[in-house]
């Protein structure tokens, strides 16, 4: 006879990322038709009592299942996967997702260097016989189209030369933006997108530095009203922090499907790049390391190929 | 198809010999000069630089700089640096004299290939250490920032596919903003900037049939707009280029006081590209040869290296 708490066990299993491979063969593949049964009566979370006399899955459920079955292999395509063509392929899917995932757009932009983002621009030719510009231009239709053209368009300076004066005077314009941001929105205003559109990072990041000096306060902090501008600097400014609250956010009991697939995409794309620092920042924000949180909510295959992932950087 | 003649083989010391030779003692066998350098193709041009620092110890530009002068010395200068390095330094140019001439930041941007404007884009940032998206940024305000950051942004799909249904709508959309005069109007901005240029000719073409009149004509009315002027001319550019390019020269030599800015410019840089179809084009329309009106024109060596380009 099953009891209650296998059936507990079971019942985690079907929850979080991934799915217990060991556990479903080790428990339910030795049950018999009546221990299943018992099963089916307990769990009315997933069987649903039909009036016919049965206990019937309940196939938004099955859903569920199906995609928690299906990480593991997302994952494992999204790693072994040219980083052009990922990064392509998780630009398109958030351009077809809508404002929700335009911030992947933003990710995508600001965190690559000027030649990954061309090859990604390259791949999206190749994929979807369009520019990635025009498809943002024609597909984003709000006031944060200007800003997500411009950044998907940027082909970066990456040398050492900054101009100081120019960065001290374009602190003082981001920071008389934010300041009018009441009457004129800082993500219409041209200067804001020109300058962090256009200007290289080690600008931007001199930049940053000035502003702090003229406000006071971070430019993140400053940039709070406006949702994409904070992401765009954020991005640029302290990406490890960027990725660790985006890691947060997916790897909490209540997120949504869009922010769980955050975790793939963070760990698959980072893994090679910023891991180490992601994982210091993550748990000076949160007190708890990565590894420990996605063993506590993640299951079976899915769970070891992201910890072996995440676990990179340590042997660097 | 290019104009200039061009041996196959040569020989790259020889070459910088006869240049050395050129440049030596009193004042400079510009005649030299043009014999061996208006007739080499980029990739020689190269190797003749290589071997000049070379043997010499000496950049052959730079060289070049101090023994000639005026028109000439702009020609040979910009003719002597490759292609993408050239259109570098044009767009640069363009944007560093007081007036931002934005006719040669569209014709860069418009009519190379997006692998040729990218080799362009790198070296920009090569030469400048800035890139070419921010100077350009920097140096222009309002609409026409709008239209420039955009043309030199983008990195167009160079495939053939055509989606007619698109080139329909967007062939709408392009009408009704220029009848209601919204020429600042984002969608012509992003149709002109960001589509393919296949897929601009249909939505172009597509216009054409639906209202009997070519859309540069339509736009031809305001020539005072900036913008306008702008966006005709990226039209042009993306569409009909060597026409566009015979207008340029056209509008150059009758020009009372040749403009040889942009006399230059169209020959240096078609030269090894399709100046032999513009000059067909020039002849229909103007009854005479291009060379005749350079000569009539133009004088000096100046004049003996454009029609060495030409390919006499």
């Amino acid at each position: 006879m099953a009891l209650p708490v296998e059936h507990e066990a079971l019942t985690k299993a079907f929850s979080g990322f991934g799915v217990n491979e060991k556990l479903f063969i080790s428990e339910l593949g030795r049950w018999h038709s009546e221990q299943r049964k018992v099963f089916r009566k307990r769990s009315e979370q997933f069987f649903i009592e039909d009036e016919r006399g049965f206990e019937r899955w309940d196939h938004h459920h099955v859903a569920l299942l199906e995609r928690e079955f299906l990480r593991f292999k997302t994952t494992l395509v999204l790693w072994t996967m040219h980083p052009w063509e990922r990064d392509a392929g998780l630009a398109n899917e958030a351009l077809i997702n809508g404002p929700q995932s335009y911030g992947v757009l933003i990710e995508i932009a600001c965190t690559r260097s000027s030649e990954e983002l061309l090859g990604a621009r390259r791949a999206y030719h190749s994929l979807f016989d369009l520019s990635i510009e025009e498809d943002v231009a024609s597909q984003v239709d709000g006031p944060e189209r200007k800003l997500l053209v411009a950044l998907v368009s940027a082909y970066r300076y990456e040398g050492p030369s900054v101009k100081e004066e120019v960065a001290k005077a374009e602190a003082k314009i981001l920071y008389n933006a934010i300041k009018n941001g009441v009457s004129k929105k800082p993500s219409e205003d041209d200067e804001v997108v020109r300058i962090l559109s256009t200007r290289s990072k080690l600008h931007l990041k001199t930049l940053f530095h000035y502003y702090k000096e003229i406000s006071g306060h971070n430019i993140v902090v400053d940039f709070d009203v406006d949702m994409y501008l904070k992401q765009t600097v954020e991005c640029m400014y302290a990406p490890q922090t960027y990725f660790s609250q985006v890691l947060d956010a997916a790897l909490r009991d209540d997120a949504d499907e869009a922010a769980k697939r955050a975790l793939i995409r963070v760990i698959v794309t980072r893994a090679e790049v910023d891991m180490k620092e992601i994982k210091e920042v993550y748990c000076k924000l949160y007190g708890v390391s990565l590894s420990e949180t996605i063993e506590a909510k993640a299951h079976g295959n899915f769970k070891d190929f992201l910890l072996a992932l995440v676990e990179k950087g340590q042997s660097d | 198809m290019a104009t200039i003649v061009a041996p196959l083989q040569h020989s790259p010391v020889e070459d910088a010999e006869v240049i050395r030779k050129a440049c030596e003692g009193w004042g400079t066998n510009e005649k030299a000069l043009i014999s061996v350098l208006a007739h080499r193709y980029p990739h020689q041009r190269m190797e003749i630089r290589k071997a000049y620092q070379d043997r010499y110890r000496e950049d052959l530009i730079k060289r070049l700089e101090s023994e000639l002068s005026g028109d000439f010395e702009r020609a040979l200068y910009r003719w002597i640096l490759d292609p993408a390095d050239r259109d570098a330094v044009l767009a640069n140019v363009a944007l560093k004299n007081g007036k931002v001439d934005y006719r040669v930041i569209i014709e860069v941007s418009c009519t190379r290939t997006p692998e040729e404007f990218l080799a362009v884009k790198r070296a920009y940032m090569a030469r400048y250490k800035h890139s070419l998206e921010e100077d350009v940024a920097c140096h222009t305000t309002g609409d026409l920032r709008k239209l420039l950051v955009a043309l030199v942004g983008v990195y167009r799909y160079d495939g053939d596919e055509i989606n007619a249904k698109l080139a329909a709508s967007e062939a709408e959309i392009l009408h009704h903003a220029i009848k209601e005069n919204e020429f600042n109007h984002e969608e012509i901005v992003r149709i002109v900037s960001t589509r393919s240029k296949t897929q601009l000719l249909a939505t172009i073409n597509r216009y054409k049939d639906n209202h009997d009149t070519s859309i540069t004509k339509t736009l031809a009315g305001n020539r005072e707009n900036v913008l306008v002027d702008s966006l005709r001319a990226a039209i042009r550019c993306i569409t009909d280029k060597q026409k566009y390019f015979e207008k340029v020269l056209r509008n150059a030599l009758n020009k009372s006081g040749t403009d040889e800015d942009d006399l230059t410019r169209v020959i240096v840089t078609r030269a090894e590209k399709d100046l032999r179809q513009i000059k067909d084009l020039y002849y229909k329309r103007n009854s005479v040869p291009l060379e005749q009106a350079v000569a009539k024109e133009t004088h000096g060596h100046y004049e003996e290296f454009l029609l060495a380009l030409l390919g006499n």
